[in-house]
C-alpha cells in the first residue's frame, strides 16, 4: 500500500522555487533516505510531509500530498492530528528543558490523555522502544538536558513514539552525534522499521546505504533519481547521481 | 614621535579617561548614599514606620506612605502584568511581521520614552475624570500600569525571542497547538526574562512621583488606605513634601524615608538580577 504519496509538488519560498514537480510514493514499513547536497530541497520536502513549513510566511505549495490516501493540505485536516500521526526528529537534539519523564509524557498531555497509569506505561514503553530505558529508568526525574547528545536524540525519538505515530520523519538525526551514538540511532531505525514508516534525510551516504530500503537523490530542487538503495548506489542511472555518490561534488 | 607611539599613547590615554568616567558615576552615588544614610539612619525606628504623618517632625511617620506604596505596587502589578505579558505574547508569537506590526513595535518603544508626567495627565483625564475614580489608589494604579506597560511588553517580547526556535518546532512537531506550545514550553522557558522585566518595571513604578501628583495623590493622608477607592499617598510624594519644608527636622525625616525607598528598590532590583542569573544557569541550550 502506498503510505505517502506526493504528486507534482512544487514549493516556493517567496520567488525562490525550491522544489520542482516532485512525484514520489513511499510504502508502509520501509526506510526511505533523501540524499543530496545542501540546499537541494530534501529537508524542505521532508517538512512538507508534516506541514512544518506552515510557519514560514513566504512558503507556498502547489501539488498534492497524500498520507493514507488523504490530502494533508486539505482544509478539513487538523494539522495537530496530522503531526501526531507523522512524527518528527530534528537535526539537533531538542529535548524540552524539563525532566526526562515529562519530555516523553508531554505528547500524551497535549493530546488529552490524563490517566496517570496509562501515561507511565506509555513512557516506559516508548523509552524501551528507543533503547533508552536501561540508561534512564532510575533518573526519570532528572533534567533531559543533563543527558549526552546521543541519549537526548533517543529521548526525542521516544517522545515521538509516545503519541503513536505511523510515520517518523528524521531530519539528519545523527549529524550532531559521535560515531557510537550514530551507530545506536541507525540500529534503532532498523528496529523501528517493523512498526513504522521512516523517512530520513541524511548527508552521510554510507548511512543512507546502511539503513534505507529506497533512496531519493535530490539536486537543485529536482528529484533526480528514486530507486532501491542497493540499485541506486551500485548502478545509478543518472550521471549527476553517480557524481554525487562517488564524491565528485556535494 | 612615530605613528605607532602615538597610537599607543591614545590607547593609554583612553584607558585612564575610561577609568575616570566610570568612577565619576560611582563616586557621586557613594557620596549621595553616604550623605542620605548619615542624615536619615538615626531617624529610622519602629515608630517611624508605624506613625501617621504629623505636623511635628519628631512624631511624624511614614505608615500611610509605605502602605500606599504597597497598595499601588500590588494593584499596578495586578493590572499591568496580565495586559503586558499577553500583549507581548501576541506581538511576538501570533502577530504577523508586516508593516503594521513594525509601526506598532516602534510606537511601543517610543511610549517607553514618554515623560511620566504626560501619563499623569492621561490618567487624570481618563481614570480620575471620565471613569470617575477620583484621586484614588485605583486611578493611580491604572496610571502607573499604563506607564510601565511598554516596559513589560518589550521585556516579554525579548524573553520570548530568546527562546530557541528548536523548542517551538519540537512542540509543534508532536502535534501541539500554538497555545499549548506557548503555555507549556515557551512561557516556562522565558519566565526568567519576563519576571526580570516585570520586577524592573514595578520598581520604576514605585519611584514615580509626577504622574501621581498630577492625578491628585495627597501629601497629607491621616489614615491608612483600606480600599482601592481610598485616597492615598506614596513614599516619593511624602519625601517630596518633607524636603520642601523649611524646618531642618523634616529634612531628616525626608532622608530617612529616602533610605526606606532606596532599600525597597534595591531589594526589587536585586531579586530581578538574582532571578535572571538563576534562569540563565538553569536553561542552557
Amino acid at each position: 500500500m502506498k503510505h505517502i504519496e506526493a504528486k507534482n509538488v512544487n514549493v516556493y519560498y517567496g520567488d525562490n522555487h525550491v522544489l520542482k514537480d516532485i512525484t514520489l510514493s513511499i510504502k508502509e514499513n520501509t526506510v526511505t533516505a533523501f540524499i543530496g547536497p545542501s540546499g537541494c530541497g530534501k529537508s524542505t520536502f521532508l517538512r512538507t510531509l508534516n506541514r512544518m513549513n506552515d510557519y514560514i510566511e513566504s512558503f507556498r505549495k502547489k501539488g498534492k500530498v497524500y498520507i493514507d490516501g488523504k490530502e494533508i493540505y486539505d482544509k478539513k485536516v487538523r494539522v495537530e492530528e496530522l503531526r501526531r500521526q507523522v512524527g518528527m526528529v530534528f537535526q539537533k537534539p531538542n529535548p524540552f528543558p524539563k525532566s526526562i519523564f515529562e519530555n516523553v509524557a508531554y505528547g500524551l498531555k497535549i493530546h488529552g490523555i490524563t490517566n496517570k497509569k496509562e501515561i507511565e506505561e506509555t513512557v516506559e514503553k516508548s523509552l524501551k522502544q528507543s533503547a533508552l530505558w536501561g540508561e534512564v529508568k532510575d533518573i526519570l526525574n532528572k533534567p533531559a538536558l543533563s543527558l549526552s547528545g546521543g541519549q537526548q536524540q533517543r529521548l526525542c525519538i521516544a517522545r515521538t513514539l509516545a503519541v503513536k505515530p505511523t510515520i517518523i520523519l528524521m531530519d539528519e538525526p545523527a549529524s550532531a552525534l559521535d560515531p557510537i551514538s550514530t551507530a545506536k540511532i541507525e540500529e534503532l531505525i532498523s528496529e523501528l522499521k517493523e512498526k513504522y514508516t521512516i523517512v530520513i534525510v541524511t548527508h552521510n551516504m554510507q548511512q543512507a546505504a546502511r539503513v534505507s530500503d529506497r533512496t531519493a537523490f535530490f539536486y537543485l530542487g529536482d528529484l533526480v533519481e528514486y530507486e532501491k538503495t542497493s540499485e541506486l548506489f551500485t548502478n545509478p542511472r543518472h550521471k549527476q547521481t553517480e557524481n554525487y555518490i562517488t564524491g565528485r561534488f556535494g | 614621535m612615530s605613528n605607532n607611539d602615538l597610537n599607543r599613547l591614545f590607547d593609554k590615554a583612553f584607558k585612564y579617561v575610561g577609568i575616570c568616567c566610570t568612577f565619576f558615576g560611582l563616586v557621586m552615588l557613594v557620596i549621595f548614599i553616604a550623605n542620605i544614610l548619615m542624615d536619615g539612619l538615626q531617624r529610622i525606628d519602629w515608630d517611624f514606620l508605624t506613625n501617621l504623618p504629623s505636623r511635628r517632625a519628631e512624631k511624624a511617620g511614614i505608615l500611610t506612605a509605605w502602605t500606599g506604596t504597597a497598595w499601588i505596587l500590588g494593584l499596578t502589578a495586578i493590572i499591568s502584568i496580565p495586559l503586558g505579558v499577553a500583549a507581548g505574547i501576541y506581538l511576538q508569537e501570533y502577530g504577523k511581521k508586516n508593516r503594521f506590526a513594525y509601526i506598532v513595535e516602534l510606537n511601543i518603544a517610543n511610549l517607553a520614552g514618554v515623560p511620566s508626567v504626560i501619563y499623569g495627565l492621561l490618567g487624570l483625564e481618563i481614570f480620575v475624570r471620565t471613569l470617575q475614580f477620583g484621586g484614588s489608589l485605583l486611578a493611580g494604579a491604572f496610571t502607573l500600569a499604563l506607564l510601565i506597560l511598554p516596559i513589560i511588553i518589550v521585556a516579554t517580547r525579548e524573553a520570548l525571542k530568546a527562546v530557541p526556535n528548536s523548542l517551538r518546532e519540537a512542540s509543534y512537531g508532536m502535534g501541539a497547538t500554538k497555545w499549548q506550545t506557548i503555555w507549556y514550553q515557551i512561557l516556562p522557558a522565558a519566565s526568567g526574562g519576563i519576571l526580570t522585566g516585570i520586577i524592573l518595571a514595578l520598581s520604576r513604578a514605585v519611584g514615580e512621583t509626577a504622574p501621581l501628583i498630577v492625578i491628585g495623590a495627597l501629601a497629607y493622608v491621616p489614615f491608612v488606605a483600606q480600599h482601592p477607592m481610598d485616597e492615598f499617598t506614596v513614599l516619593p510624594i511624602q519625601i517630596f513634601n518633607w524636603v520642601s519644608r523649611p524646618q531642618p527636622a523634616f529634612l531628616v525625616n525626608g532622608a530617612a524615608a529616602i533610605v526606606i525607598l532606596l532599600i525597597l528598590t534595591f531589594v526589587m532590583n536585586g531579586v530581578a538580577v538574582y532571578l535572571r542569573n538563576k534562569w540563565q544557569k538553569k536553561i542552557s541550550w
